[in-house]
């Protein structure tokens, strides 16, 4: 085995955990501030994925697929928040979890009746075709932008959160939801927005995801599952963990396609009872 | 009158706490309420605020009808709510806490309370969970102001503080008295409500069972045994 190819795979395994990343972090801000589960987490990467593949294919813009994609899963975000999640907050989380499951499977039958059951893929843009020399081995150039784009956005979010006003109230949300009420805030329009802002980074993952795996109907689901596990791994409570855990999970999952590659994702999970059996609040959770 | 409270039923789930509360508030008036422990002070403050909204009842403030709105409506409207447990942002920076819903028309401003609380300037950039209580308690009152209240509800603000500490707190609530700001005050200390307060009301398991004014319960003191089992002296 080369040490070429280990980098690759090492730099493949930041480019998935990237993505993971981003689905993880929106799932854990909508998790942290609103505390709800949201299972149609993976429902609103699969809009952002065939909504990128629709506009990209269509009008022959990547670049404008990559927005599109952001606002409708975004859209659809705020549409179940203000009508369907809103009624639950407070009640058992059975609720919440039928509720949201129930969601997820309507909007993927939803994608289904719109695209239909066939897969179908979509090259990156001329300007990401190709490779990129790294010395010690070539690199596909989309996977390079990929992650580029993962971190200025989870950059972007950090900033907004930890260096702004906006981000300060989110903060002041995350811990005493009902303080800040008391204070003068409008604590459902934050919680919506909030919603909005998790549903977008799922449907940006969605949509990066497009010229690496295509759209298929069940990309939703697979995502999910692995979203969670990256959450938990993470740390509940800790938005920022799963950031580190998503790039954790990436990087194991692609290295360890290199020696056992049938076992990769049984590794995943593995790795998550291990590291929940030693650190229970997970990686960078309190307890 | 600037607060008035008619005959609020207030539960928590199905435990029955406020039975029929009465209580105004004028406009620069400084009242207390005070009370055994589970007397229902803190429910009325939070009633009030719309955090646990009264079942029955009236709660007006300039004389609009506020019970049953959202408490960030009732907070815009002018009063601001510092609860006993302070409820400090702990990952917040202290002037983060203090800042978070400021009001540009407040009369008070972050100089202000950094005048008031030199202490907490020194300490600005320090996380609201790493504070003392007497730290927090200030930060607090502080960011309660900050929203530029006409009404200020404060519970037990002298709780749990070293005596020094209270009396900082004592001297900016006096202080604050020359603004022309109403507080209702829920206190533990009789000797911190009488020296604060105009009137007091005295709460007994969720109605109000006597109701004075301050220089009154001063020269017979012995009134408030009976609800307070200690003499208030």
């Amino acid at each position: 085995m080369t040490t070429g190819l280990i980098i690759v795979q090492l730099m493949n395994g930041i480019a998935l955990g990237a993505l993971y990343a981003l689905m993880a972090f929106g799932l854990s801000i909508i998790k942290g501030l609103l505390n709800i589960p949201n299972f149609a987490h993976g429902a609103l990467y699969l809009i952002g994925a065939y909504v990128a593949f629709e506009v990209s294919s269509s009008l022959d813009s990547f670049w404008l697929g990559l927005p599109a994609a952001v606002l409708a899963s975004a859209a659809v975000g705020v549409v179940i928040e203000r009508f369907g999640v809103r009624r639950l907050y407070g009640s058992a989380y059975l609720f919440q979890l039928l509720l949201l499951f129930g969601i997820a499977l309507v909007l993927e039958q939803c994608v289904i009746l719109i695209w239909g059951t066939l897969g179908q893929s979509l090259t990156p843009p001329g300007i990401l075709m190709g490779a990129v020399d790294l010395g010690v081995s070539l690199f596909p150039k989309y996977l390079l932008f990929t992650t580029l784009v993962s971190f200025l956005v989870i950059v972007g979010i950090w900033f907004v959160i930890e260096k702004t006003h906006f981000g300060a109230v989110i903060r002041a949300g995350l811990e005493r939801r009902e303080m800040v009420s008391a204070l003068g805030i409008n604590i459902e329009l934050l919680f919506t927005l909030a919603f909005a802002m998790g549903a977008g980074l799922a449907g940006l993952a969605g949509a990066l995801a497009v010229p690496l795996v295509g759209v298929s109907n069940t990309m939703g689901t697979d995502m999910l599952a692995i979203a969670f596990v990256v959450v938990v791994l993470g740390g509940l409570g800790s938005i920022y963990g799963a950031i580190a855990a998503g790039l954790l999970v990436g990087i194991v999952q692609s290295m360890s396609a290199l020696w056992v590659p049938s076992a990769s994702t049984v590794l995943i999970y593995a790795m998550m009872i291990l590291i929940i059996a030693f650190r229970p609040q997970g990686l960078l959770g309190e307890r | 009158m600037l607060l008035t409270v008619e005959d609020i039923q207030t539960y928590y789930g199905n435990s029955h706490v406020l039975h029929g509360v009465d209580l105004e508030v004028g406009a620069g008036e400084v009242v207390a309420l005070v009370g055994r422990n589970g007397a229902g002070k803190t429910t009325t403050l939070r009633s009030i605020m719309g955090l646990t909204p009264p079942r029955s009842g009236s709660v007006r403030f300039k004389d609009q009808a506020i019970a049953g709105e959202k408490p960030h409506r009732i907070a815009r409207r002018g009063i601001a709510y510092v609860p006993e447990s302070r409820e400090p942002f702990s990952l917040l920076t202290v002037e983060e806490n203090l800042t978070i819903a400021t009001n540009p028309r407040s009369p008070w401003q972050l100089d202000q309370v950094w005048q008031w609380f030199p202490a907490l300037k020194e300490i600005r950039d320090r996380k609201g969970g790493h504070l003392s209580g007497g730290q927090q308690q200030m930060m607090v009152i502080g960011r309660g102001l900050l929203t530029g209240p006409e009404l200020l509800l404060l519970d037990e603000p002298s709780q749990g503080l070293a005596p020094v500490i209270v009396e900082t707190v004592v001297e900016m609530l006096k202080d604050l008295r020359k603004s022309n700001l109403s507080v209702l005050l829920v206190e533990q200390s009789i000797g911190v409500a009488l020296d604060l307060a105009d009137r007091i009301y005295v709460l007994n398991e969720g109605r109000v069972a006597l109701h004075a004014r301050s220089e009154e319960i001063r020269e017979d003191p012995s009134r408030l045994d009976a609800y307070l089992g200690l003499s208030a002296t």
